[in-house]
C-alpha cells in the first residue's frame, strides 16, 4: 500500500491546485473526489442529449497568475490571448444595449460621450483601487494575534502603495472602501444600463444589494482578477470550464499526484487534536501527515472532523459563517441560436447582462431577505456554443445563465418555487430575446439547493461562505484561523471558504499549499 | 463697525456648545439663529395651549457628561430624568420589556428564551468592549491618515496603540463590528426574533439603513456609547422637554457674556481673499467677525452660505457627494389622557420608557425597503415615548404629551416633494399602528404635529431632514466625516469652521462636535483652553 | 401586516410578566429564612434575596466550626445534563476526566473557552451513568448548548426547580442521622445518594464549601420547606443554626477555596481582556487532563504551557500581624507591585492572618521571597497604612480530619 504525505479532500479546482503545488514541491499527494469526476462546480457537463455546458462557473475572469505560473498551465494547454476576451453587454428593454469591450470596458459603446469619459475615469479609478488590494489575493491575511515580520512588511507595502496614489486619491480610496456600489455609481455615472451592469457585478454571488454598504468590495474583488495579464478581462474557455479543470488536473498528475474519483471521505481521523488521516465511506482509512480540505469549511469541521474534536467557540464561529447562496444556474438547450434584441454577433459571444438599473437589482434583492425569489430576476447570460460549436448539436445552441436572487432557504420550498422561478426567468429572457421561449428544447434550473446537493456545496454558495467585508481577509473563514491552518494540527483548508474567496482563481489552493510547504507539513 | 471674535451660525446644541467654550475662553461670541428661538433640533415648543412638545429630538442620551460639567448645565436648570423601562410589543398581545434591574431583565428575556436570557452576558460583554474602544475617540479630533504632520501621526499612533492593545479576539470582533449588519451580528448571539428586534432598533435609529445593511452594528455602538462610562441618566427626558438642554446651554452662554440674536437668518458667509470675514443676514445686514463657525450641516454651509468660487473643486465635489438622506419623521401628539395598552400591566415601568411595535427583523427591514423605493413605511418602526409620565410639566394635569419617532420617511416621495396629503398618509400609518395596540387611542388625541423630512428641513434647516446631519456609514465616519481632508472642523476657507453633527463624531444630542470644534479653533488662535475638561477616562 | 391578534387576558401570562414587581425572588426556603432574619441584612445573589447574616455573623461562623450550620444554596445555577453522551459531552466541556467520576460521586471542576480562559468553576454531580447536575456561580446555557452540538445529550437549566441546602459543621452528620436519613453514614467524602423525603427524593452529597464535615442536599422546590423543618427539628439539640453568606465566606477562605468573580474574573464577564485567567493561573491546573481526549481549550492551554504564556498565579498567603489584608496590593521588596489580594481574614481556626492573592509570575511561582502587602486599614476615617511581610503557604489554610473521616464522627 502506498503511503502519502498529504491527502487532499475535494477535487474541485482549489483542491487540484493545492495538490499540484504540493506535488511539485515533492510531496506525495492523494486527491479524493466524491463525485465521478473532478472539477467540482467547474465542470463541463451534458445537461440534455448533445448539449454540454459549464456546470456552475461559466466565465473565466480570475484564474490567478501565480497558479498559471506554478502549475505551468500553459504547457498543459491553457493559453489565453487578448483576442479571447469577450465583451459584457448591458441589455436594455427599450433601446440599444451598452457594450463594454476588451477588459472590462476598455472601450465603451452605446453610451453618450460624456458617459464614456466618466466611465473612463471611473474604470481607471476602480482598477487603481482594486490594484491596491490585489497583492492580498496571493498572501495569507495578516495574523492579528501577532504580526510576523512578513505581515508587517506586506502591510507596509500596502501603505506605500496607498501613499503612491497621492493624497487626494488615497483619501477617496479610504472613503469609498466600504461604500455601497449604488451610491458610488450615482456619484460618477448617469447611464442606468452601465450602472445596472456594475451594480450586478458588484453583488453577483453575494447576499447584498447594490445599496448595501460594502457592496463596492464585490466589484474590487472582480477587478482584482486578471486574465492573460489584463485586469478585468473575461473569457469563455473553449470546451467549457471542464477544459480548465482538465489542464489543472493534468498538471497535478504530471507532478505525481494521485487522483481518486468516486471516493467520498466520511471523516477526518483526529487523535489528540491532530489530524492523522481520513476514513472513506467504505471504512478504508488512509493516513497522512497532512490533510488538506478543499471543500467547504463548515462541512469540513461539522461533518468530517465533528464538533467533538474542536472547541465550542470555534464551532460557533464555523456555524456563524453565512453561506446561503442566492445564485441559481440556468441551462437551456435551444433549437436555434437565440437573438437578443439589438445585440450584434460579437455581443452574442460575450456576456449578456440583464440588470437594467441599480434600483432594479436592489428590488430583485429585496425579496431574498425574506426567503422569496426575485419576481424580476437579474442575470448574466452566455451562449458558449457560439464560440465552441462542439457544445451543442449542429444548428442548436446552449444558453447558460447565472440568475439572482434565488435564496437557498426559499420560504415556500424549492419544490413549489422552482417552476415559478423558472417562469419568472423565462419572462425576463422573453423580454430581451423575444421568441426564445418557443425554442427551448430542455431547461435545467439549478437552485442553490440543487447546487448544494449536486456539487456538495453547503448552502449552494459558490464562495463557500458569503464574500462580504466581515467574512474577508482576517475573518475568512473565521477570525483567528484565516491562514489556512486550523485548530486541528495537520489539517489545512484550501477551498473558496478560505481567503481570498471563490471564483475560479485557484488562489486559496495555491496559498494553502505554500503555507503547508512553509510549515514543512 | 464691531467685529466679533467669533460668529456662530445656528443656535442648535452644537452651535451653543461651541459658542459656550469659545466665550469662556475669552472670545466675544455672537450666535445667530434663524428661528425666533434657539435650540435647532433640541427644542420644546408650546404648539397647543398647555402642552410642551419636544418636537424634534426627544431623548437625552448621548450628551457628554464632560460638557455638562464644563458648561455647568445643571446650574442653568438642566434636569435629566431617566427612563424606567421600555418594551417591544408583540403582535401576539404580549410584549418584551427592558428593565433597568439586571435580574428582572434576564427573567423577562427568559419568558421568551432561557438561552437568550443567558446569552445576554456575552453580548453585553462584547458590545461593552467595543464601546470602550471607540468611546474615547468621540472627544478627539480624527487624524488625517494622509498627513505627515506630527499631530496626525501622533493620533494615528494613538489609534494604532489602542488597537494593538486589544486581544486578537477583540481585534477580530472590532473588524467585524465595523462591517456587519446588526441583524447578522445579533444572529450570533440570540435566537428569538423579538429579542433581536429589541436590540436591532439601536442599529437603525437615525440612519438610512435597514437592520440587514452592513454597517448597522456600528450604529448600535453609536447609540450605546452614552452608557459606557456609567453616566447616570444615560437615556432619559430633560425636564421641560429637549428645549431644556439648549435653554440651559443658552443661559450658560449668556451668563458668560455671550450674545444671541434670534430671528436672524444667515444668507451668506462673507469671504475676502479666502478668509471668512463675517456674515450677511437675509435682510442684508452685514455682521463682521474674526472667524465664523457654522452649526449648519456641511451641505447647507458650503453649498448655500459660501460662494462656489471660494471652494476648491475637489472639496465641492465631495460636499456634493456627502450622503444626507433623511430617513425619519416625527409625530408629536397631545393626549387628553394616558393611553392604555391592554398588553401592559397598569403599574409597568414600561410606560415610563421607550415603546416599540416592531417585533421582528423582517418588519423592520421591510419598513426600510419602502424607504428605498421612495415611500414612507407602510408599517413603520416607531420609537414612542410619553415623557409626561415622568415630567408632568409638559402637559396640563392629567394630560399627556407623546413623542413618536418614525422610521422610515424618505426626503422625497417617489422622487417628488412631500405634499400635505402625503404627510397625512404618513401620520395615519403611525396612528393606526399605535391604535392597533391601544384601543381608543384616536379619541384621546387633542392635537398633533406631523413632521416629515420636509418640515424638519424647513424649520430646523437640516438638509433633507437628516437628523444626524449626514448618514453614519463608514465612508462618512472619523477622518471621512464630513469629507476626507476636512475632518478636523476646518474648511478650505480660512477662519470658517464647522461644528455641527456633520462632523466627527456625528449626530445625536451629544455636543461632542461643538466641543471638538472649539478645541481646534482655540488651538488655531493659540488661546489657552483651560475651561475644557479632558474626555472621561475609560479604564 | 401589523394587525395584531386579539388575545384574551391570561392570568398565566400576567403572572409570568409580574417579575418587574418583585425584583429579588425568594428561594423556596424564604419563609423560614425570613422568619429567622433578625439583622435584615440582605444581598442580591443571582437575582435572589439572600442573607449576609441572619442574627450574628460571628456566631454564625462558629456554628459552622462548632455546631451545624444550614445555608441556603438554592440561587446557585444548576444545569441538568442527561443523555447517552452526557459523559462524553462533559468530558469535552470540563477539565477533569469525567469517565473517572463514578455514578454517585461528585467532583469539583472548571471549564474553559477556546483561549483556555476559565468560564467558571463548579461542582459536577453524577446522579446516574447518564445523568449529571452541574452547579456553578454564573450562567452558561448558551455555552453548554453550543457545546452539546454533535452529542446525544440534553441540557436544561433547573435553578428554580431544585432547592439546595448546605448543612456544614461537626454535628452535621449526627443531625442527618437523627433526621432519619439512614445510610447517610456510608457517604464518604464526595459521595452522593438519594434518600426518600416527603413523598419525594432528596439527593445528599458529602460535599461543601467550608472545609469541614458537611453535606449538601438537593430537593424539588415543593419539598423544600418540609426538608428545612425536618433538619431544624432534628438538629435543635445539636445546635443547628441558619447562617448567611458572611459566615460561609470566612469558612471557605480558611478552606482555601476560590469564588468565581471574587478571586478571578470569569471569561464571559471580563470586559478587560487582561483579566482573563487560565486554570494554571488560578490554581486549577491540577484538573486538566490532557490524556482523556479533546477538552475545550486544550490547544490553548498546551500552547500557553509550552510557550510560557502563563502570566499569573493564585497563591495562599500568610501575612504577619492580625489585620486583614482585603484587596491589598502585594509588593516585592516593598516596592515593585506584583499582585493583589482578593480575599483575606484573620482566621479564628488557624489563628493566622490569611489571604488569597493573584500574583504576576514569576512572583509567587519561582520568586517567592521578600513579598509584602500594603494594608490600608481604615480606622475612624483614617487609613492606617501597614506594610506587612507575606509568606506563601499552601492551601487549605486549615485542614480538618473530620471532613474526611470515615465513618463520620458523631459529635
Amino acid at each position: 500500500m502506498t503511503s502519502f504525505d498529504a491527502v487532499v479532500i475535494g477535487g474541485g479546482h482549489n483542491g487540484l491546485v493545492a495538490a499540484a503545488t504540493l506535488a511539485k514541491a515533492g510531496r506525495k499527494v492523494l486527491v479524493l473526489e466524491a463525485a465521478g469526476d473532478v472539477g467540482g462546480a467547474a465542470r463541463t457537463e451534458e445537461f440534455a442529449p448533445g448539449f454540454r455546458v459549464s456546470s456552475v462557473a461559466h466565465l473565466l475572469n480570475r484564474l490567478h497568475p501565480e497558479v498559471i505560473k506554478t502549475l505551468e498551465l500553459e504547457k498543459h494547454g491553457l493559453q489565453f490571448a487578448r483576442g479571447d476576451f469577450v465583451p459584457s453587454v448591458a441589455l436594455s428593454k427599450n433601446g440599444p444595449p451598452l457594450v463594454l469591450h476588451g477588459a472590462y470596458g476598455e472601450v465603451l459603446t452605446g453610451a453618450n460621450p460624456s458617459e464614456q469619459s466618466d466611465w473612463k475615469e471611473l474604470r481607471a479609478q476602480l482598477l487603481r483601487y482594486a490594484g491596491i488590494l490585489k497583492p492580498f489575493l496571493s498572501r495569507r491575511p495578516p495574523d492579528l494575534g501577532g504580526m510576523s515580520m512578513l505581515d508587517t512588511a506586506a502591510l507596509g507595502q500596502t501603505a506605500l502603495a496607498l501613499k503612491k496614489l497621492g493624497k487626494e486619491d488615497m483619501r477617496d480610496f479610504l472613503r469609498v472602501l466600504l461604500m455601497n456600489v449604488a451610491d458610488l455609481l450615482d456619484e460618477q455615472l448617469a447611464d442606468d444600463r452601465l450602472k445596472g451592469l456594475l451594480a450586478f457585478d458588484a453583488t453577483l454571488g453575494s447576499h447584498l444589494g447594490p445599496r448595501s454598504p460594502t457592496s463596492l468590495l464585490g466589484l474590487y474583488y472582480r477587478l482584482a482578477g486578471e486574465t492573460a495579464g489584463v485586469a478585468g478581462a473575461q473569457i469563455l474557455p473553449k470546451g467549457g470550464m471542464g477544459a480548465v479543470i482538465a489542464a489543472i488536473g493534468t498538471a497535478a498528475e504530471k507532478a505525481g499526484a494521485t487522483i481518486r474519483v468516486g471516493t467520498p471521505v466520511a471523516r477526518i481521523i483526529v487523535e489528540k487534536n491532530r489530524a492523522v488521516g481520513i476514513a472513506l465511506d467504505n471504512g478504508e482509512e488512509i493516513r497522512a501527515r497532512t490533510i488538506v480540505s478543499a471543500i467547504n469549511p463548515a462541512t469540513t469541521f461539522l461533518d468530517l472532523v465533528g464538533p467533538r474534536e474542536i472547541d465550542t467557540g470555534f464551532v460557533r464561529k464555523v456555524k456563524n459563517i453565512r453561506m446561503k447562496g442566492d445564485a441559481a444556474k440556468l441551462h437551456l438547450a435551444l433549437d436555434r441560436q437565440p437573438e437578443f434584441t439589438g445585440v450584434d454577433a460579437a455581443g452574442h459571444k460575450g456576456r449578456l447582462v440583464i440588470a437594467p438599473s441599480p434600483d432594479h437589482v436592489e428590488r430583485a434583492f429585496n425579496p431574498s431577505k425574506y426567503g422569496a425569489f426575485s419576481p424580476e430576476p437579474v442575470m448574466e447570460i452566455t451562449l458558449p456554443s457560439l464560440a465552441d460549436p462542439s457544445l451543442a448539436p449542429t444548428g442548436a445552441s446552449v444558453l447558460s445563465a447565472v440568475v439572482q436572487y434565488a435564496p437557498y432557504a426559499l420560504k415556500e420550498g424549492w419544490g413549489a418555487g422552482k417552476p415559478k422561478f423558472l417562469e419568472a426567468i423565462m419572462a425576463q429572457l422573453e423580454t430581451y430575446a423575444p421568441g426564445i421561449g418557443k425554442t427551448v428544447l430542455h431547461a435545467e434550473l439549478l437552485t442553490p439547493a440543487d447546487i448544494e446537493t449536486r456539487y456538495r456545496m453547503s448552502g449552494g454558495h459558490w464562495h463557500h461562505g458569503e464574500l462580504q467585508a466581515d467574512q474577508m481577509l482576517m475573518s475568512r473563514p473565521v477570525s483567528g484561523w484565516s491562514g489556512y491552518e486550523t485548530p486541528v494540527e495537520g489539517l489545512f483548508l484550501a477551498g473558496a471558504g478560505s481567503h481570498p474567496g471563490g471564483g475560479v482563481s485557484g488562489a486559496p489552493g495555491v496559498n494553502a499549499a505554500r503555507r503547508i510547504i512553509g510549515m514543512k507539513g | 463697525m464691531k467685529a466679533w471674535d467669533a460668529i456662530v451660525i445656528g443656535g442648535g446644541h452644537n452651535g451653543l456648545v461651541n459658542a459656550c467654550y469659545l466665550q469662556r475662553a475669552g472670545l466675544d461670541v455672537l450666535v445667530v439663529e434663524k428661528n425666533d428661538w434657539v435650540g435647532g433640533a433640541a427644542t420644546s415648543r408650546e404648539l397647543t395651549p398647555g402642552f410642551l412638545y419636544s418636537n424634534c429630538s426627544y431623548v437625552c442620551s448621548l450628551f457628554r457628561p464632560e460638557i455638562m460639567r464644563d458648561l455647568e448645565l445643571p446650574r442653568f436648570g438642566l434636569q435629566v430624568i431617566s427612563y424606567e423601562g421600555g418594551a417591544v410589543f408583540t403582535r401576539g398581545g404580549d410584549y418584551l420589556a427592558n428593565y433597568r434591574d439586571h435580574d428582572a431583565h434576564r427573567r423577562e428575556f427568559a419568558r421568551f428564551s432561557r438561552r437568550d436570557a443567558e446569552a445576554y452576558y456575552r453580548y453585553s460583554r462584547d458590545v461593552t468592549r467595543q464601546c470602550r474602544f471607540i468611546q474615547p475617540l468621540l472627544m478627539r479630533t480624527a487624524p488625517d491618515p494622509t498627513s505627515f504632520r506630527p499631530r496626525d501621526l501622533g493620533e494615528l499612533l494613538y489609534l494604532g496603540k489602542k488597537f494593538a492593545g486589544l486581544s486578537a479576539e477583540e481585534m477580530a470582533l472590532t473588524l467585524r463590528f465595523w462591517t456587519m449588519s446588526i441583524s447578522d451580528f445579533l444572529d450570533e448571539y440570540f435566537e428569538t426574533d423579538v429579542i433581536k428586534a429589541n436590540f436591532a432598533l439601536s442599529g437603525i435609529i437615525g440612519t438610512a439603513l435597514g437592520p440587514m445593511s452592513p454597517g448597522t452594528a456600528y450604529v448600535l455602538l453609536h447609540h450605546y456609547m452614552g452608557e459606557v462610562d456609567g453616566s447616570v441618566g444615560a437615556w432619559g427626558y430633560a425636564r421641560g422637554g429637549m428645549g431644556a438642554v439648549t435653554r440651559a446651554l443658552a443661559a450658560s452662554f449668556q451668563a458668560s457674556g455671550g450674545t444671541i440674536r434670534t430671528g436672524a437668518e444667515v444668507d451668506q458667509v462673507l469671504v475676502q481673499r479666502g478668509k471668512a470675514k463675517g456674515i450677511v443676514l437675509a435682510d442684508g445686514e452685514e455682521i463682521y467677525g474674526k472667524l465664523v463657525v457654522s452649526n449648519a450641516d456641511v451641505k447647507r454651509t458650503f453649498l448655500k452660505l459660501v460662494e462656489e468660487k471660494e471652494l476648491p473643486d475637489i472639496f465641492l465635489r465631495r460636499v456634493k457627494n456627502f450622503k444626507i438622506r433623511g430617513s425619519s419623521g416625527k409625530v408629536n401628539i397631545a393626549l387628553d389622557s394616558l393611553p392604555e395598552f391592554p398588553a401592559l400591566p397598569k403599574d409597568s415601568p414600561v410606560y415610563r420608557g421607550d415603546m416599540h411595535f416592531t417585533d421582528s427583523m423582517e418588519r423592520m427591514e421591510r419598513a426600510y425597503d419602502d424607504w428605498k423605493t421612495g415611500r414612507w413605511s407602510a408599517d413603520p418602526f416607531l420609537d414612542m415615548v410619553i415623557p409626561t409620565t415622568l415630567d408632568p410639566t409638559m402637559a396640563p394635569p392629567g394630560k399627556h404629551f407623546m413623542s413618536c419617532f418614525v422610521q422610515y420617511a424618505p426626503p422625497k416621495v417617489n422622487g417628488r416633494d412631500w405634499t400635505d396629503a402625503d404627510r397625512d398618509g404618513f401620520a395615519e400609518s403611525v396612528i393606526s399602528q399605535i391604535a392597533d395596540y391601544s384601543p381608543g387611542f384616536r379619541d384621546r388625541i387633542v392635537h398633533m404635529e406631523v413632521r416629515t423630512p420636509r418640515e424638519i428641513e424647513a424649520e430646523v434647516g437640516l438638509t433633507e431632514g437628516n437628523i444626524f446631519q449626514g448618514e453614519l456609514t463608514f465612508d462618512q465616519l472619523l477622518f471621512n466625516r464630513p469629507v476626507p481632508g476636512y475632518a478636523q472642523y476646518r474648511s478650505p476657507v480660512g477662519g470658517l469652521y464647522i461644528c455641527g453633527s456633520s462632523t466627527h463624531p456625528g449626530g445625536g444630542v451629544m455636543g461632542a462636535p461643538g466641543r471638538n470644534a472649539a478645541a481646534e479653533i482655540l488651538r488655531d488662535l493659540a488661546k489657552p483652553n483651560q475651561h475644557m475638561s479632558p474626555a472621561h477616562d475609560v479604564i | 401586516m401589523n394587525r395584531q391578534l386579539k388575545i384574551k387576558p391570561s392570568t398565566a401570562r400576567t403572572t409570568a410578566q409580574s417579575h418587574f414587581r418583585t425584583l429579588r425572588l425568594g428561594t423556596p426556603f424564604q419563609p423560614r429564612i425570613e422568619a429567622l432574619a433578625r439583622t435584615n441584612d440582605w444581598y442580591n445573589w443571582a437575582g435572589y434575596r439572600a442573607p449576609h447574616s441572619l442574627w450574628d455573623e460571628e456566631l454564625e461562623y462558629f456554628a459552622i466550626r462548632s455546631q451545624a450550620a444550614l445555608f441556603d444554596v438554592s440561587p446557585m445555577t444548576k444545569y441538568r445534563i442527561e443523555g447517552k453522551d452526557a459523559e462524553a459531552f462533559l468530558n469535552r466541556v470540563t477539565l477533569r476526566d469525567v469517565t473517572k467520576l463514578k455514578a454517585g460521586r461528585v467532583h469539583y471542576t472548571a471549564w474553559c473557552d477556546d483561549e483556555g480562559f476559565v468560564l467558571d468553576d463548579g461542582t459536577l454531580f453524577r446522579l446516574s451513568p447518564t445523568r449529571f447536575r452541574l452547579c456553578s456561580q454564573e450562567r452558561h446555557l448558551p455555552w453548554l448548548l453550543d457545546s452539546a452540538i454533535g452529542f446525544d445529550v440534553t441540557v436544561e437549566e433547573e435553578t428554580e426547580a431544585v432547592a439546595g441546602l448546605a448543612l456544614q459543621g461537626p454535628t452535621s452528620f449526627a443531625v442527618l442521622r437523627d433526621a432519619g436519613f439512614s445510610g447517610v453514614e456510608r457517604l464518604k467524602i464526595f459521595d452522593l445518594a438519594d434518600f426518600p423525603h416527603d413523598g419525594s427524593t432528596v439527593t445528599i452529597s458529602r460535599t461543601g464549601f467550608t472545609g469541614d464535615l458537611g453535606y449538601e442536599l438537593f430537593v424539588p422546590a415543593a419539598q423544600a420547606l418540609s426538608l428545612w423543618d425536618r433538619l431544624m427539628a432534628a438538629g435543635e439539640p445539636r445546635g443547628i443554626r441558619a447562617i448567611g453568606y458572611t459566615a460561609l465566606n470566612r469558612a471557605r477562605l480558611e478552606a482555601g477555596l476560590i469564588v468565581a468573580n471574587a478571586d478571578f474574573v470569569t471569561s464571559e464577564h471580563a470586559i478587560r481582556a487582561d483579566r482573563l485567567r487560565m486554570p494554571d493561573e488560578i490554581g486549577l491546573g491540577f484538573m486538566i487532563d490532557l490524556e482523556k481526549g479533546h477538552l475545550n481549550g486544550r490547544r490553548a492551554i498546551l500552547e500557553a504551557r509550552a510557550k510560557r504564556k502563563l502570566r499569573h498565579v493564585l497563591v495562599g498567603l500568610e501575612i504577619e500581624g492580625n489585620i486583614p489584608a482585603e484587596h491589598a496590593i502585594v509588593y516585592h521588596r516593598k516596592s515593585q507591585e506584583v499582585g493583589l489580594v482578593s480575599a483575606a481574614m484573620w482566621s479564628p481556626m488557624a489563628k493566622r492572618n490569611i489571604a488569597i492573592a493573584s500574583l504576576a509570575r514569576p512572583f509567587g511561582d519561582t520568586m517567592v521571597d521578600d513579598l509584602w502587602v500594603e494594608i490600608y486599614a481604615l480606622r475612624e476615617l483614617q487609613y492606617q497604612k501597614l506594610m506587612k511581610r507575606a509568606k506563601l503557604v499552601p492551601r487549605p489554610f486549615i485542614k480538618l480530619d473530620r471532613r474526611t473521616a470515615n465513618p463520620p464522627a458523631d459529635f
